[in-house]
């Protein structure tokens, strides 16, 4: 590497390049809310993947006589529900449930989405005008209301949850890679790349998903949070998952009727909720800043 | 590329065998929203290998849109050509999309004004160098890679090897034209297209940005289309100016000659304006009104409305090209006389 100089020309001190990811991880690694928030969520998702094995006890084993103990009684330290069951181990069952219901809606629309959205930006034209204007007509309804809709036409159900759930993230998806597509795909370097020879595909390939996945990815982390709220709010109206089954959204709405009795158990699988939805927004943001190649 | 065809040119070519470049009658218009802009509106001119050829103009003046069109870059839907390019042989508006594709890039390639936005911000500049060398040369990723460097070490960028490992960000404004200059250049083009590439730096980095393609330019033999509209760049690197007005060339010739023995009132108006040599304290000249507009250009002499030396018969019928010496030329009706 021979270090040339033009006469005059004073070289600038040479700054250390690292890797993207190198740097992605330096930035992350000063920022404490973020990998708190990963911490908090790996266990959550571990314990949920471990359910069997880490569980106390049968998640389905009644109990006449020990029903609604407190937290702390020995022997079933975040006490038990309606039914004289351990909640803890139900929780631990429950994020199962609920994180498939949470995240798997928001993979299946990150990958409809950004289809959608890159061929709508990217063609433009008459097949945007198809594809946006289709889109925003889903837009138009309220989130929760479109969930409850689809899911009550299709039926209670897993299945059914997750593709009301899959069918309302589609429309904000398409329209942030819609969005980010049409302005990259008029940058210069768009241009650029064309003037040295890179035909459409290539151009979408490199230059477009390289600059549309990163934005999409951090907004869709976002909607997890989202996403977890209304599948647990489709089980809670009994549009999601049916009991016994441990989950959530449909625990809440269980143990509602037993408020009165013991109210801080009763509160236990809504405090899950929020952690797990809290943790995910606040993880989204940190990559949101961590991401950023140009911060 | 008979000289039959050629009659009307600019006359530099005349004993050449058969020039690089040969561009006839061309055309370029865009459907627009109120209506077709006519935006080149018949261009002439032939550049032989190892020449530089400077177009002048004002903003608006279709300089750039004549640029693009060397290497149809404008929206195919929107954009209409007609008339003849021909680089190297190849015809440029009859290839197809696939052709287009091979010769965009090594036989004509171009560098643009603004380097931040002409580099993706996701990728090194590395990466990006290599990934053309490897689309038209089909080499390995490890052989681009060392052509990356190379290229950086010809366009005299500092620590070259730590260089490709950065961001465009990551990188200084002269840096950054640096590397789009050993972009355009990676797979040696005949022919390379500079769309204003020194107007978004600052006058010290202009200057040895010049100096470098300049030098670059004579070592690779290559011929360049140098779009500006500064005066002083255009004398500093040009061999032949031409001078653009309304979509049109209305003065051309050798770099001495346009700005020494200007034909045209537009030339006369533009050299005024400009601050080299102008004295401290005095007044700027200007060019007095606006570039018409190119939806409804005016008949006869585009320049007319803004002329000072306008007659009845400049708005009559529309200007030829006079050519008071064979390789310079005009068109004026006062040349005329």
């Amino acid at each position: 590497m021979a270090e040339t100089t033009l006469p005059g020309l004073v070289p600038d001190v040479p700054i250390a390049s690292r890797g993207y990811w190198s740097s992605v991880f330096r930035r992350l690694s000063g920022d404490w809310t973020t990998i708190l928030c990963l911490v908090v969520l790996l266990i959550i998702i571990l314990s949920a993947v471990f359910a069997p094995w880490i569980a106390p006890a049968d998640p389905y084993k009644t109990s006449v006589i020990r029903r609604l103990k407190d937290i702390g009684t020995p022997g079933f330290p975040l006490g038990t529900d309606e039914l004289g069951r351990d909640m803890l181990s139900r929780l631990i069952h429950g994020g199962r449930l609920s994180l498939v219901m949470g995240i798997t809606p928001v993979i299946n629309a990150l990958i409809i989405g950004s289809f959608l959205g890159i061929v709508a930006g990217f063609v433009g034209g008459k097949i945007n005008m198809v594809i946006m204007r289709t889109v925003d007509v889903f837009y138009a309804f309220p989130s929760v209301l479109l969930a409850i809709a689809i899911s009550g036409a299709l039926g209670a159900g897993l299945v059914n949850s997750i593709v009301s759930l899959t069918i309302v993230f589609i429309p904000p998806i398409t329209r942030v890679a819609e969005s980010v597509t049409t302005s990259v795909r008029n940058l210069d370097f768009v241009e650029a790349a064309r003037a040295s020879g890179a035909g459409g595909f290539t151009i979408i390939r490199v230059h477009v998903l390289g600059n549309v996945l990163g934005p999409v990815f951090v907004f869709a982390t976002g909607l997890i949070s989202v996403s977890i709220i209304l599948a647990s709010g489709l089980s809670f109206l009994g549009l999601g998952v049916r009991p016994p089954e441990p989950e959530w959204g449909l625990m809440l709405n269980t143990l509602r009727q037993s408020i009165y009795v013991n109210p801080w158990v009763c509160a236990l699988p809504g405090v899950m909720i929020f952690i797990t939805s809290i943790c995910f927004n606040l993880m989204s943001d940190g990559l949101r800043s961590a991401m950023d190649v140009r911060a | 590329m008979t000289a039959a065809l050629r009659q009307d040119q600019s006359p530099v070519a005349e004993a050449a065998p058969a020039p690089l470049v040969t561009v006839e009658n061309l055309t370029v218009s865009f459907k627009g929203g109120d209506g077709v802009i006519k935006a080149v509106n018949g261009v002439d001119f032939t550049l032989e290998r190892g020449k530089v050829l400077t177009i002048l103009g004002e903003s608006g003046s279709g300089k750039s849109v004549t640029l693009k069109a060397m290497m149809r870059l404008h929206p195919p839907r929107k954009t209409s050509y007609t008339g003849r390019i021909a680089i190297g042989g190849r015809e440029i508006l009859s290839l197809s999309d696939r052709e287009l594709g091979q010769v965009r890039g090594s036989v004509v390639s171009m560098i643009f004004q603004e380097p931040m936005l002409a580099f993706d911000p996701v990728y090194t500049i590395g990466q990006q160098i290599a990934e053309t060398v490897v689309r038209h040369e089909g080499v390995s990723r490890q052989a681009a890679d060392k052509r990356a460097l190379e290229l950086l070490e010809m366009v005299q960028i500092p620590s070259a090897a730590r260089r490709l490992k950065a961001y465009p960000h990551e990188m200084s404004g002269g840096m950054r034209q640096r590397a789009m200059i050993a972009l355009a250049l990676s797979c040696r083009p005949d022919l390379l297209l500079a769309d204003e590439p020194t107007t978004a730096l600052d006058a010290t980095v202009q200057m040895q940005v010049l100096i470098l393609l300049r030098q670059l330019q004579r070592e690779m033999g290559m011929a360049v289309i140098f779009v500006t509209h500064d005066m002083g760049v255009a004398a500093e690197i040009a061999d032949e100016v031409a001078v653009m007005y309304a979509g049109r060339f209305i003065e051309t010739g050798p770099v001495g000659d346009v700005i020494g023995r200007r034909l045209h009132p537009y030339t006369e108006g533009l050299l005024a304006s400009t601050v080299h040599g102008a004295q401290r304290g005095q007044r700027l000249e200007t060019i007095a009104g606006a570039p018409p507009n190119l939806a409804k250009l005016p008949s006869g002499c585009a320049f007319a409305p803004r002329c000072r030396y306008v007659e009845p018969r400049c708005r009559e019928t529309e200007v030829p090209l006079f050519h008071p010496k064979p390789d310079h030329a005009a068109r004026c009706l006062r040349i005329d006389r």
